[in-house]
């Protein structure tokens, strides 16, 4: 990983919708927030939740390089 | 609470806890884990059917009296139910209580493995009290033949010791959680999607619940079902037992609970990650039940029903005498998925996914399609159907919607067509 990029985990219906599940993705500088990012990936899902670092978080949160960030649509099935 | 008090708090001697012992006393009349075991004692065929465990350092004669002086609600036979159920009883756990309203269908023979071939049409929670009993005969299955609801939540919840969530929608999701959160008793979770699944402890002392990982609920009919999206088979397998795992740790009191951690399960991958779940101090606290259908949607709205009601539609009767008829001056769109295709189809209708028509890609072509003829749109159900009479509106195309879809043509034009 180089030092000006962030891994995307995508989880259910974003991972059938984008058609992958990890990337390495180039960070927007020089501040680039949660929900910045998700615009640049062009992601829409109601209920979506966001963690940074395998700890939940905000969409105003900070990116910085080499930080992990996954989106996580609601799911329920049972 | 009657039936807990009686039983002391001398349970929880072994437990770590920095509470006070007023707190203590408390958490006893509310729920009780690792349970009392003072007045158990196990039979001679008790001790031989659970020898592996009994051998085992870490849970030995106490940890399986615990399993059979412990009470656990299982909220769902389904999926995640189905594993669940079987390994509680299997493992010891002295009473099984079931709340579960359906009854067993073929499509859920892949996965709901508690349920046979003879049972279908059947209660599933006879079918899962069957089942159970033939597994482990010393557990004691309290049937609550029932939809949770607001009004009975609690006083079926209050007997037990713990709850695990086996529900398929958000409604139940919610109402679990708060019950639990009012009655003190941890919440064994699990979620699948698909491939994918998650799984938790909520609830356990001062740890998050539900609310903190869906503060929440998504708009309704826009998280699909395992109906509506598929599920493999296997997957509630995994997390049923995940769940039925942490719930067999809560009560022998053993390890290091799931509480804290939300446990993301991707089979395709084979992964499985852990995010940290904190309770949040911003949450409101939960001081009573709702209305919980209204807090998450439309009352029984499912994917499509309000857009249904928007549009014309005929009913599959008249479409067949629309064919019949008239048929070089129709044009019948299929939504669906290529794959749903494959099981069954309506002769002569042309393929067209939701997504492609959503997405403006397929609009053009099915304007070609209905110059000069009338558009008819159909799916499995006919919801998606007239959410694409909606979105091909958008585009100046006029279509008319097929009422209950090809599910209905099945059942009363054409029985010979696979029904899914």
């Amino acid at each position: 990983m180089t030092t000006t990029t962030v891994r995307v985990l995508l989880f259910g219906r974003l991972r059938e919708e984008q058609g992958w599940c990890e990337r390495l993705v180039e960070l927007p500088q020089p501040v680039t927030t949660v929900a910045r990012l998700q615009q640049a990936l062009d992601i829409h899902c109601p209920g979506l939740r966001w963690a940074v670092n395998q700890d939940f978080a905000t969409p105003d949160q900070p990116l910085h390089p080499g930080d992990e960030l996954a989106f996580l649509p609601p799911i329920t099935g049972g | 609470m009657f039936c807990n008090l009686s039983r002391g708090i001398g349970g929880n001697l072994g437990a770590e806890s920095s509470h006070t012992a007023n707190d203590e006393l408390l958490s006893a009349v509310f729920a009780m884990l690792p349970p009392d075991t003072s007045t158990v004692t196990l039979s001679q065929d008790e001790v031989a059917r659970f020898s592996r465990h009994l051998i085992l350092p870490e849970i030995g004669m106490e940890g399986q009296k615990r399993l059979r002086a412990s009470r656990v609600l299982c909220v769902g036979t389904g999926g995640l139910g189905s594993p669940l159920l079987l390994y509680l009883a299997a493992a010891g756990v002295g009473r099984i209580g079931i709340v579960d309203f359906d009854v067993v269908d073929h499509s859920n023979l892949q996965r709901q493995v508690i349920h046979g071939t003879s049972w279908v049409g059947r209660p599933k929670i006879a079918s899962a009290k069957h089942r159970i009993q033939e597994i482990n005969p010393h557990c004691q299955v309290d049937l609550h033949d029932t939809a949770l609801s607001a009004e009975n939540a609690l006083r079926i919840m209050e007997p037990y010791d713990l709850v695990c969530d086996g529900t398929d929608n958000f409604p139940t999701r919610y109402l679990v959680n708060d019950a639990c959160v009012l009655l003190k008793k941890p919440n064994v979770y699990g979620s699948i999607f698909r491939f994918e699944g998650q799984a938790t402890v909520f609830n356990l002392d001062d740890g998050p619940n539900y609310r903190d990982l869906y503060p929440e609920p998504p708009p309704p009919g826009l998280v699909p079902s395992c109906a509506e999206g598929g599920v493999m088979g296997v997957l509630p397998g995994l997390i049923g037992l995940i769940q039925a795992t942490e719930a067999i740790k809560l009560i022998t009191g053993i390890g290091r609970s799931l509480s804290g951690r939300l446990l993301l399960f991707n089979s395709l991958e084979m992964t499985f990650r852990e995010l940290k779940l904190r309770p949040n101090p911003e949450r409101p606290r939960i001081t009573g039940l709702i209305d919980y259908q209204q807090f998450c949607g439309v009352p029984g709205s499912s994917p499509g029903q309000e857009e249904a009601g928007a549009v014309e539609s005929i009913t599959v009767q008249e479409l067949k005498a629309l064919l019949d008829q008239r048929g070089k001056d129709v044009v019948l769109l299929d939504v669906r998925t290529p794959q749903e295709a494959e099981i069954a189809r309506i002769s002569g209708a042309e393929l067209v996914p939701l997504n492609t028509i959503e997405s403006g890609a397929a609009v053009e072509a099915v304007r070609a399609m209905a110059t000069g003829r009338r558009l008819y749109v159909h799916c499995k159900m006919g919801g998606r159907s007239a959410k694409a009479v909606l979105a091909l509106r958008r585009f100046g195309v006029e279509g008319v919607n097929v009422e209950g879809g090809i599910d209905a043509w099945t059942a009363e034009i054409d029985p010979s067509l696979n029904r899914y």
